[in-house]
């Protein structure tokens, strides 16, 4: 069965929220709409977002990199909030491996956020039910859309391609592939939820210059550094010898 | 997590109306094998059971403000083969039907013997349907514990002492409930209530201690490395991607200050256990009713703040993600 997911890049994902904006703007508007805030423009502005970018620093000043670290519902495998829902509001689909809530059958009881150890799903304080990514099931599917915009609207809206989408169950689809050969990984794996969505690590560009190639071995005058000017009216050798 | 006054109130209400249905039943057991007198059927075990009754339903209440959309509440029933909550949402009302029936046939005084069992025990309706009650109650305290102890992440949860120390609170509750009801309306079971409340609190003091020894030992197993698959051994978060926070912060964290949980912890031990014993003692060398009842109120206030605590200590791991505004 297909399991459809994203695979995030954090090599280059550079936390502009396009994202989280996109996936707003077009949730709010789309089936699963509308996402509620509240006091929006006021202090404490607060509201329902599927989409989240996070920013952590590893390491010491000077010695810091900053990472990026978009976060969604990552529609586990085996996900622990689908069991605990008393209603069934909460389901997997067979086919395709989304996670989903059925807002008319949901009773707000905020149970499946309790047994989601990443904090993938959250709360409508207006709608009074749960909600969490949909990975776009409105859009992917949807047959009105020429074949290149049916993807979540934050993979479309990725201005640096950080969001890749697309079935981890098949072995040769660009995700699986970037998980392969990218070295992807899954977040807490120590939970066994087997999280569908992965990350791809940073990686740096480096370059490993060892002391016997800066020493040339098979340099002919044995003498490494600049040659000292010689004065101009003398000959060089390249004048004087024919090799 | 958040300690939300509606569960609060629904597990210390229903826990305490379980534990006075036990005290009622015990007793009537414990008079059928000429242990101790009977009591009448109508004021004791009946007007009991009424308000075994009562504790429930004022439970049941209190949990429909949990919920975003309680008129929809009747669809928690759909999922009992996955879900603990769905199973306590059908075991509830299981048992407070089968409590109104038990209340119902003392009142009513249905109680002439179906037969007999080795000839002296006469065994009447509200016997049969006191054994099923019995059972219903025992399987609810399992329901209600296992909602909490079935998180697996939630690690101060995950642990048979919760669902232990959910049974032994609410019985102990029910069993001092069961003393002061006694001081009232049967003063010959008094000394026989109080003794199984002294027994079940101090067993339930052994079992919240062992699980707060347990819970002060834990290691979280997730970490900041984890949770973004960085492996650096600083790693902390700059922005949690909102300024005003989200639900996220809002259901997760308790919000108070680290004195404020430890003092609440103080408090609860000292009025969920030794208060009440000394109350309970107290009330018994003096034959002082209202002693009895300060030592229910005490203890129920106790498990309020017992549960208030058990809520508090929890730490989930998607706290790991919303560390800090910027």
């Amino acid at each position: 069965m297909a399991q459809l997911a994203l695979v995030i890049d954090l090599n280059v994902c550079v936390g502009c929220h396009a994202c989280v904006t996109s996936c707003k703007e077009w949730n709010t508007a789309g089936a699963a709409g509308p996402m509620t805030d509240q006091s929006a423009y006021d202090k404490d502005p607060t509201g329902t977002f599927f989409n989240r970018v996070q920013t952590y620093e590893a390491g010491t000043f000077p010695n810091t990199e900053t990472i990026h670290f978009p976060k969604s519902c990552l529609h586990c495998e085996d996900p622990p909030c689908v069991p605990v829902c008393p209603t069934g509001a909460s389901y997997k689909r067979k086919e395709d491996g989304i996670v989903l809530v059925d807002y008319d059958k949901c009773i707000g009881c905020k149970y499946c956020s309790w047994a989601c150890p990443y904090g993938a799903r959250e709360f409508d304080e207006e709608q009074k039910v749960m909600k969490k990514c949909t990975l776009c099931v409105d859009r992917i599917y949807d047959l009105n859309k020429p074949e290149e915009e049916r993807l979540p609207a934050c993979v479309m809206s990725c201005p640096t391609s950080a969001r890749l989408f697309g079935d981890v169950h098949d072995p040769e689809s660009d995700v699986s592939i970037a998980i392969r050969e990218r070295a992807g990984y899954q977040l807490m794996p120590e939970w066994s939820t087997h999280p569908a969505n992965h990350y791809l690590p940073r990686r740096k560009t480096t370059m490993n210059i060892h002391q016997d190639e800066l020493i040339r071995a098979d340099n002919p005058l044995k003498k490494e550094g600049l040659l000292s000017d010689l004065p101009s009216d003398k000959q060089t050798l390249d004048e004087t010898t024919s090799w | 997590m958040h300690p939300a006054f509606s569960v609060i109130f629904l597990t210390t209400l229903i826990g305490a109306g379980q534990g006075l249905f036990l005290a009622l039943f015990t007793g009537q057991v414990y008079s059928l094998l000429d242990f101790i007198p009977a009591q009448d059927h109508q004021t004791f075990y009946g007007l009991g059971s009424f308000l075994a009754l009562f504790l429930m339903a004022g439970g049941l209440i209190a949990s429909f403000f949990h919920l975003g959309h309680p008129e929809r509440a009747w669809r928690s029933m759909a999922m009992w083969r996955t879900s603990w909550l769905s199973r306590e949402v059908i075991v509830l009302p299981i048992f407070m039907f089968f409590l109104a029936l038990y209340g119902l046939i003392h009142y009513m005084q249905w109680t002439q013997p179906l037969f007999h069992l080795s000839a002296s025990i006469p065994v009447d309706a509200s016997l049969l349907v006191g054994f099923v009650a019995t059972f219903v109650a025992l399987v609810l305290f399992v329901c209600t514990g296992m909602i909490y102890a079935c998180l697996k992440f939630l690690q101060e949860w995950h642990s048979p002492l919760t669902v232990l120390n959910f049974t032994l609170l609410g019985s102990a509750s029910g069993f001092t409930l069961a003393t002061v009801f006694a001081a009232y309306t049967a003063p010959d079971l008094l000394a026989f209530y109080l003794n199984w409340a002294l027994i079940l609190t101090v067993l339930a003091a052994v079992g919240r201690g062992a699980s707060l020894l347990r819970n002060a030992k834990l290691r979280g197993r997730s970490t900041p490395q984890t949770a973004i698959g960085v492996r650096h051994t600083k790693v902390v978060q700059k922005s949690q991607g909102s300024m005003g926070g989200s639900f996220n912060t809002r259901e997760f964290f308790h919000g108070k200050s680290e004195l404020v949980v430890r003092n609440m912890r103080t408090l609860f031990l000292l009025l969920v256990f030794p208060l009440p014993i000394a109350f309970l003692l107290i009330g018994q060398a003096n034959d002082s009713a209202v002693v009895l009842v300060a030592a229910f109120v005490l203890q129920y206030v106790g498990l309020i703040a017992e549960r208030w605590f058990f809520f508090a200590e929890a730490k989930h791991p998607q706290n790991l993600y919303y560390q800090q505004i910027s």
